[in-house]
């Protein structure tokens, strides 16, 4: 399974222009670090609500760009997020090292 | 230029920065005017601020969600006639359910399809284009309160039958004075005439729907029931014919021509509703009483009275207005006997 799937990527390329593509990336690499930051921080502070918030936040996204795998991670966050169970194990981990690849594969896709 | 493209003023509400430049710059490509807001707080504010035609409203946020925000302005008689679309991923479904229940217009689902997105707000663009001038025209022909409470209740667009008084007047012998002065000063009469008795008309609860050379058609009672509409056309054409004398004194006084109208009104079932395109509708009533109501206006020259009921419209008056049998007549058209009765102006 690819990082990100082309066939949605071409599709969000052809909606947003070849001109913004860039702009949307950037706005995608510049705000991902923060949800899963505050990710981190809402686990810390047992902040279900805030946690939730920010695994949708970055499934959307995610899903938007094509990126499959990472956008099925966050879900799985969100969904546990929404039983109130903060009990993630290595998810949080494992997620950010896919969020590494997709953010490495975007930056190439940058026109 | 294609109605259904023209473009709009559009807020775009959510907290994730993708998905705003997402939305905006696909609806910016379309040709539209948008504006972004980052919380339900910021997209109130945009929203006092500003007259934005559609909203594109994300409903997972903080601080203030979608479904607040959605709240809020259907509770706000400023904002409750903006279209909002709700924007969210698939999995929300429940919630999309409950906005548009709510009143929400309509909804998308993030990722936003491109097709989609520009079909659901171009199609509600041109509903809101349709309401608005439903609401202009509204305003003009009928009492802010009943404009108001059309919106409110939002416009039962099919017919029906409803009980309600028809008035119809217009100016004797107008083809001949038409002919007899200029041009500006018979379209200057008409448009002040006209001011006046829709003055008379609208302050009495009825509402013109009809407007066709020097007559007028009004109608009480619809499309808002008021219990008291026989008297009230009674009434506002009393007063019609009371604001006639002034505007004939005024003419006089001008040197210009003097005009004698008459009024007839029947009571009854009439058939209301909206008719026309969606371009451009308007509110009207047809059947028996619409048809007696005409037939009786024309009886007033050959009467010489200025004001003809029928019995059903007498029968809801009070005692102070003075009324005279003037016995049964036979109209063209009907197959009965009508009983007609003259008001008498005070």
């Amino acid at each position: 399974m690819p990082l990100i799937d082309p066939e949605m990527f071409n599709e969000l390329k052809q909606m947003s222009g070849t001109d913004f593509i860039n702009e949307l990336i950037d706005a995608f690499l510049d705000d991902a670090p923060n949800m899963i930051q505050n990710m981190h921080t809402a686990l810390d502070t047992k902040d279900v609500e805030s946690f939730r918030r920010n695994a949708h936040s970055l499934k959307s996204n995610a899903n938007t760009f094509g990126a499959t795998i990472l956008g099925a991670l966050a879900k799985e966050l969100e969904m546990m997020g929404k039983e109130n169970n903060l009990e993630v194990g290595n998810r949080l981990e494992v997620l950010n090292e896919e969020f590494g690849k997709v953010a490495e594969e975007l930056k190439g896709m940058r026109t | 230029m294609k109605y259904a493209h023209e473009p709009g003023y559009l807020l775009v509400v959510d907290d994730n920065k993708v998905n705003r430049i997402l939305l905006a710059r696909g609806l910016e490509g379309d040709g539209h005017k948008v504006e972004t807001a980052e919380n339900g707080k910021q997209a109130l504010d945009k929203l006092r601020r500003d007259a934005f035609d559609l909203v594109l409203l994300d409903i997972e946020m903080p601080e203030m969600n979608g479904y607040q925000v959605l709240e809020t302005c259907l509770r706000d008689p400023e904002l409750r006639d903006i279209p909002i679309i709700m924007t969210s991923s698939l999995d929300e479904i429940d919630s999309v359910v409950k906005c548009v229940e709510l009143g929400a217009e309509d909804y998308l689902n993030k990722p936003v399809n491109p097709i989609l997105l520009r079909a659901r707000v171009n199609a509600s663009l041109e509903k809101k284009r349709l309401r608005d001038e439903q609401r202009k025209l509204f305003r003009t022909f009928a009492t802010k309160e009943i404009a108001d409470e059309l919106l409110k209740t939002g416009f039962s667009l099919g017919g029906k039958f409803v009980d309600a008084s028809v008035m119809f007047a217009d100016i004797r012998s107008f083809t001949t004075i038409g002919e007899k002065q200029d041009p500006t000063d018979t379209i200057e009469l008409l448009n002040n005439y006209f001011a006046l008795m829709f003055e008379a008309i609208v302050s009495n609860n009825g509402t013109v729907n009809q407007l066709e050379g020097d007559g007028l058609m009004a109608i009480f009672g619809a499309p808002i029931h008021h219990d008291g509409h026989r008297e009230h056309a009674v009434h506002a054409a009393l007063e019609m014919i009371e604001l006639l004398k002034g505007f004939n004194m005024e003419q006089a006084a001008r040197n210009k021509v003097q005009i004698e109208i008459g009024i007839g009104i029947a009571t009854g079932r009439v058939i209301a509703g909206f008719t026309g395109t969606q371009y451009r509708a308007t509110y009207t009533c047809v059947g028996d009483t619409v048809n007696l109501a005409a037939r009786i206006e024309k009886h007033t020259k050959e009467a010489q009275q200025p004001i003809l009921i029928d019995q059903y419209t007498s029968e809801g008056l009070s005692k102070n207005i003075q009324i005279e049998p003037l016995g049964p007549t036979l109209f063209k058209g009907k197959h009965q006997l009508i009983n007609i009765f003259a008001v008498k102006p005070n």
